[in-house]
């Protein structure tokens, strides 16, 4: 039932229970607010939006008041237009009015509507307030005296980021908005109050007296750094990045994104960036003009292809590549006659690839993830993984939603998971077996896999996730990286999907990079060609070729070291291989050892694109910048060499090209259906025993540009290279925090300090990838000797 | 003559009236027996009530038994019941002398309320300077649990009633009820913006009814001697006996319960008189945030709500703060507007910027640095403030500053042109 209402003289039919502030928003009616926000409660505390309603005497917050049949509302009488002058002279008073030396200047709400609602000049003539500044830490800087109290940034906290860092202290004019103990702000989506912020009281530190606002051009982007795809506004000043902000995309990111997506920029800018090609020429690096690189690449691949064969050549490419750059890259190699291609650089096993889907995609869309009723993630940090995604999943928790984690850390999120299952990394796939084990008996259906699930006892934990699953309607199990890099990857995601069939669920994975799906899609993997059609000849995943020790390896985007699972076989490999070309935007030290050739290639924001994102929905944008220095778009690169190289199909002008031929691929070709049934192993792989690592890519140290962003890496969410283990285990090993050990794996061993955390659980120690420190270890997932040192 | 401490203080003669041995022995506890035994239909005592007329103690003079009726005690799930004992309108101290004197009636009141509205969980929030009152609180409550009137399945009738206790930490906004409902759930006390009402979203977002410590004392008296005799101790619609506590240039300063409807000059004869015979110059009749009346209405006026609001003021708490000739207005607004300020909960722009603003003039004028003009704008201020705002401090301090204005003038305009007060010769401070 809707009902009338009329503002300003105009009728409005609405939904009963709407503010007046949300019809006019909607119908364009521009009524001034500052505490509210539509993604926010509603505080009603500014009192900025007072508009007169027929047969109330008193002036009524149009953002508290809701509709009411017949309603009649003006937002520009007299008594409107008086109260909303008198609230704006009120909290002109105490504001500095530095708008000058003040970065929100230009993009100020204060400003803006003082323009409309303001007097010219002030009756306020004695000592304003001034309030002491608080360090939020290296992302926020704040001017605290410039702060109107429309405490959005509290409630963001409270009700976005799940986290009160922020808090209203004092009384009256002493009111001060603060974390009260002074502290660098922890949230992974801590930076939106910057946008949130209607005065210059929060500013981006980094940005800090960069820029003008009117200074800047505003093009759209996408999100490099996870799969959720958000939307970006990058701000260019004279061909420079200044600054990244939300572009609002009610499916994706609704008006947030993550600090990591809105920093990273930082490390566009790294002096590591590389600017020029260069190769290595008798141990030493020259720089050259990009022909004679280009030539030099294409005489070391012929010289390979003559002297081995084409399949000896290993290619890896980064799955935050677009479209563009891994259609060609593969496209490349294939012409060349090398199916050896992967973009899966953090998994360590593949034996499911063959059931895999054409592309992975989520069986519900992003905006659907809260309206779930049980969500499952299994070895998923989602927070830290995919920010915006665990907002949706914090959300469906908010909505009532159960939420399950099954992880071998007990990660600390932002609300309290209905239920843990907190296992060892190597009883994972015991865990899911179990869970299995009561699904299937529950449904009387234990035919399939009988005999590994017999070999599993039911623990009453299981019990509890299987009575969730079977009670819920349609529940959703995600895999997070945890689940998706484990050495039982393919067991586990069988397992999860056989979950889900028992209990009328989908099972969906939270891929790794931006663009796993854009991947997938292209072929980018050694068993399937674009558009998921298998190869002829099966070539070889990501781990068998470091294992098999190629002579040549080309590497897009990737830094092995930090970006890639079992990082010392990596490293071994690469040291050995005669012909190492790099196609990258950083130069890292481990990079000038093992390659020989390195080609420049733009960064995020350098290059148009395509990404698919985790719900499979393509977004390209354009280049803000051009590339620095000599570097190129990568999917340039690509197409000369394939010119070069004398292969068919070359002839692309712009990026779009490429991408309509991967459409009209899709259209065409029919990709067979996935391999049939996974072949359930009859037990599961004997577990070893002794100390085992968990690897992880802590939030801030995901990818190159994210690596290189100073800000970024002096959060509190920014972490070191250490070894955490339980309480438990450390009193057992006789180690106390702060230790120095050696981590020993086989014949490697890297140094490292001891970390205890309560979060660990049995002797499950948590090493996390990313770090030069620890690249030296090769199993990301296997057993450990830690000895004092 | 005037009867007095018919209700409420109707133990204070009797040796340690606070005990319950000295309560039952004035008839306390008598209804809640009752109650208790026979299971008095609801419906009955709320037209009792309803009868009484009697309007809530706290300052808005709300109808106590509409009040109740808005609590509909069949609906499923928690309700809570809040007594508000943050007593700390300036003026104001009867509710603290209930507290210490006669604890058991407000738990009688509590208790019936509670049967009432079918609420089994109950709270009073007490102000935190409060010591006295507070232990004697609390005694009073271990006395109850102690002789079955509170608890559970009280007397084997399957009524249920749990009253605890809550000292607030010095907040003179807590004293509204929806910031002390945030306050007692352990936020920071900011009033919240209605509707919703507590009625329908009050104390954990459940149904609530908050009354004033007065009011529920009122309770027992009223159900014990009967709606009729209750309402003809005041007068139609303003029934029963209020508190008034007396301040100021009197003799005899302190808290007489009298029948609502008494002229003035008969509380002023009560309280002994001016202090040294001086003439009254001015009254303010509700506590600090009622307008302030000149001293030829006050000797002319009734003490109740009606002829209160009538004359442009209101009864609000029953504070009386007289005035005689000797007193400086200025310096009287000045005392006001630091307290409004200092108490603002700085969540509402326009009390927030406003209280301070305001205070900050009238400090100037008190510090002979007025300015022409200060008043108009002291005026626009105020009125600027007003209506405003989620609660109604900011009134509370605009309907002073603009009586005082309007009834001062001449005293505010001389202390600007010449800097001292028309009043006390020039003494600053």
């Amino acid at each position: 039932m809707k009902i009338e209402i009329e503002i300003d003289g105009k009728s409005f039919e609405v939904e009963p229970g709407k503010m007046i502030i949300e019809v006019a928003d909607a119908a364009g009616i521009v009524i001034p607010r500052f505490c509210y926000h539509k993604k926010l409660s509603v505080a009603a505390n500014c009192r900025m939006c007072l508009v007169d309603v027929e047969k109330s005497r008193k002036p009524l917050p149009a953002c508290a008041t809701p509709v009411t049949p017949g309603m009649v509302v003006r937002t520009r009488s007299k008594l409107a237009l008086d109260a909303q002058k008198a609230v704006m002279e009120f909290l002109l008073i105490n504001h500095p009015l530095d708008c000058p030396i003040c970065d929100q200047g230009g993009q100020c709400e204060l400003q803006d509507i003082a323009l409309g609602y303001g007097s010219d000049n002030s009756r306020y003539d004695q000592g304003k307030r001034s309030v002491k500044d608080k360090n939020l830490g290296p992302l926020i800087e704040t001017e605290m005296t410039r702060c109107i109290h429309c405490t959005r940034c509290v409630r963001f906290g409270r009700e976005i980021a799940g986290i009160s860092e922020m808090g209203s202290i004092g009384r009256g004019e002493d009111t001060e908005i603060g974390t009260y103990v002074e502290k660098s702000l922890t949230s992974e989506l801590s930076a939106n109050i910057i946008d949130l912020c209607p005065v210059g009281a929060l500013t981006n530190k980094p940005f800090r007296y960069r820029a003008r606002a009117w200074e800047l051009t505003q093009h759209s982007g996408v999100s490099p750094h996870d799969c959720v795809g958000s939307n970006l506004h990058i701000h260019t000043r004279r061909n420079a990045v200044m600054r990244v902000v939300p572009k609002e995309n009610e499916g994706i990111n609704e008006t947030w994104i993550s600090d990591r997506d809105r920093f990273s920029c930082e490390g566009l800018s790294s002096p590591e960036r590389v600017t020029s090609p260069q190769l290595k020429r008798h141990g030493q690096w020259e720089t050259v003009d990009w022909q004679t690189a280009l030539q030099t690449v294409v005489e070391a691949l012929q010289d390979v292809t003559e002297h081995h064969s084409a399949d000896r050549i290993g290619g890896i490419i980064s799955p935050n590549a677009t479209v563009e750059e891994l259609f060609l890259f593969q496209k490349l190699l294939r012409g060349m006659g090398c199916h050896n291609i992967d973009h899966r650089i953090t998994q360590t096993d593949f034996h499911y690839q063959q059931a895999m889907p054409t592309y992975p995609k989520l069986p519900v869309s992003i905006a659907d993830i809260e309206q779930q009723e049980l969500i499952v993630v299994i070895g998923g940090n989602t927070q830290h993984e995919q920010p915006l995604i665990h907002h949706r999943i914090r959300k469906a928790w908010d909505n009532g939603a159960k939420v399950i984690m099954i992880n071998p850390v007990d990660f600390e999120f932002n609300f309290t998971p209905t239920q843990t299952l907190l296992v060892e990394n190597r009883r994972l796939p015991e865990a899911l077996t179990g869970v299995t084990r009561c699904l299937a008996e529950s449904q009387q259906d234990t035919e399939i896999a009988k005999d590994l699930l017999q070999s599993v006892a039911v623990t009453p934990a299981h019990r509890e996730v299987a009575d969730a699953l079977l009670s819920a309607k349609a529940p959703l199990i995600l895999l997070g990286a945890g689940a998706q890099n484990h050495p039982q990857a393919g067991l586990m995601y069988a397992l999860a999907e056989r979950m889900a069939q028992l209990s009328n669920g989908n099972v969906g994975l939270l891929t790794a990079g931006a663009n796993a799906a854009g991947a997938w899609l292209v072929g980018a993997v050694p068993h399937r060609g674009p558009t998921g059609l298998n190869v002829s000849k099966p070539a070889l995943d990501v781990q068998r070729m470091w294992e098999s020790e190629l002579p040549a390896y080309v590497l897009f985007n990737v830094e092995p070291e930090h970006d890639c699972a079992n990082s010392a076989k990596a490293l071994k490999a690469l040291s050995q291989a005669a012909l190492v070309i790099c196609l990258t935007s950083y130069k890292t030290p481990a990079m000038e050892q093992y390659a020989d050739i390195i080609l420049p290639i733009a960064s995020f924001a350098e290059t148009p694109g395509t990404f698919i994102n985790v719900e499979g929905r393509w977004q390209s944008f354009q280049a803000a910048v051009i590339p620095k220095g000599e570097s190129r778009p990568g999917w340039k690169v690509l197409r000369v060499l394939g010119n070069l190289l004398s292969l068919d199909g070359f002839n692309y002008v712009v990026n779009t090209e490429v991408t309509d031929e991967l459409r009209s691929l899709a259209t065409t070709n029919t990709p067979e259906q996935p391999a049939g049934p996974w072949r359930y192993p009859s037990h599961l792989p004997t577990v070893s025993e002794g100390v085992e690592r968990f690897c992880y890519w802590p939030i801030y140290r995901s990818d190159s540009v994210v690596r290189h962003s100073q800000p970024l890496q002096k959060t509190p969410l920014s972490e070191t290279p250490v070894v955490t283990m339980s309480p438990q285990l450390a009193q057992r090993l006789g180690l106390e925090a702060g230790t120095e050990v050696k981590v020993s794996q086989g014949g490697d061993a890297v140094v490292l300090q001891v970390c205890i955390s309560h979060r660990m659980v049995g002797d499950t120690v948590g090493i996390a990838a990313g770090f030069l420190e620890t690249a030296g270890l090769a199993e990301s997932f296997g057993t450990v000797k830690i000895e004092r040192i | 003559m005037v009867k007095m401490n018919q209700v409420c203080y109707r133990t204070l003669d009797m040796p340690e009236p606070w005990r319950l041995a000295t309560y039952e022995a004035a008839g306390g506890y008598q209804v809640w027996r009752k109650i208790l035994q026979e299971g008095t239909p609801r419906d009955q005592i709320l037209e009792e009530m309803k009868k009484s007329s009697l309007r809530g103690r706290g300052g808005a003079g709300f109808p106590t038994g509409l009040k109740w009726s808005f609590l509909n005690p069949n609906t499923p799930g928690q309700k809570y019941l809040v007594c508000n004992s943050d007593e700390g309108e300036p003026g104001t101290c009867k509710d603290r002398d209930i507290l210490r004197f006669n604890p058991h009636q407000v738990i009688e009141g509590m208790a019936i309320a509670g049967y009432v509205m079918g609420v089994t969980v109950a709270y009073n929030y007490i102000r935190g300077e409060f010591y006295e009152p507070i232990e004697r609180f609390e005694a009073a409550l271990k006395e109850a649990r102690a002789a079955g009137l509170l608890g559970v399945n009280l007397q084997g009738s399957g009524v249920d009633f749990e009253l605890h206790m809550h000292i607030g930490a010095g907040a003179y906004i807590c004293g509204e009820e929806t910031a002390l409902l945030e306050s007692l759930e352990g936020k920071k006390g900011y009033p919240r913006f209605k509707p919703p009402f507590p009625a329908s979203y009050g104390l954990y977002g459940k149904p609530t009814t908050v009354n004033n410590t007065e009011s529920f004392a009122s309770v027992p008296v009223i159900l014990s001697k009967g709606p009729d005799w209750f309402l003809e101790e005041g007068i139609p619609n303003n029934g029963g006996p209020k508190i008034f506590c007396v301040s100021g240039h009197v003799n005899k300063p302190g808290n007489y319960e009298i029948p609502l409807g008494t002229p003035f000059k008969d509380l002023l004869e009560l309280a002994g008189g001016m202090r040294n015979g001086r003439p009254l110059k001015a009254v303010i009749p509700g506590g600090s945030s009622a307008p302030v009346l000149l001293a030829d209405t006050m000797m002319n006026i009734t003490m109740d709500y009606d002829a209160l609001a009538k004359a442009g003021s209101m009864l609000g708490s029953g504070a009386v703060i007289v005035m005689d000739d000797t007193t400086c207005m200025v310096r009287v607004l000045a005392r006001l507007a630091h307290f409004y300020s200092e108490e603002s909960c700085g969540q509402c722009s326009p009390c927030r910027e406003g209280s301070g603003w305001v205070a900050r003039i009238v400090h100037r004028i008190l510090h002979g640095e007025g300015k022409p003009g200060d008043l108009e704008l002291l005026d626009n201020v105020a009125g600027n403030m007003m209506g405003r705002t989620i609660c109604v401090l900011a009134d509370a301090l605009a309907m002073p500053v603009q009586s005082f204005i309007r009834c001062f003038r001449d005293e505010f305009e001389y202390f600007i042109q010449h800097g001292k007060s028309l009043v006390d010769g020039g003494k600053l401070r």
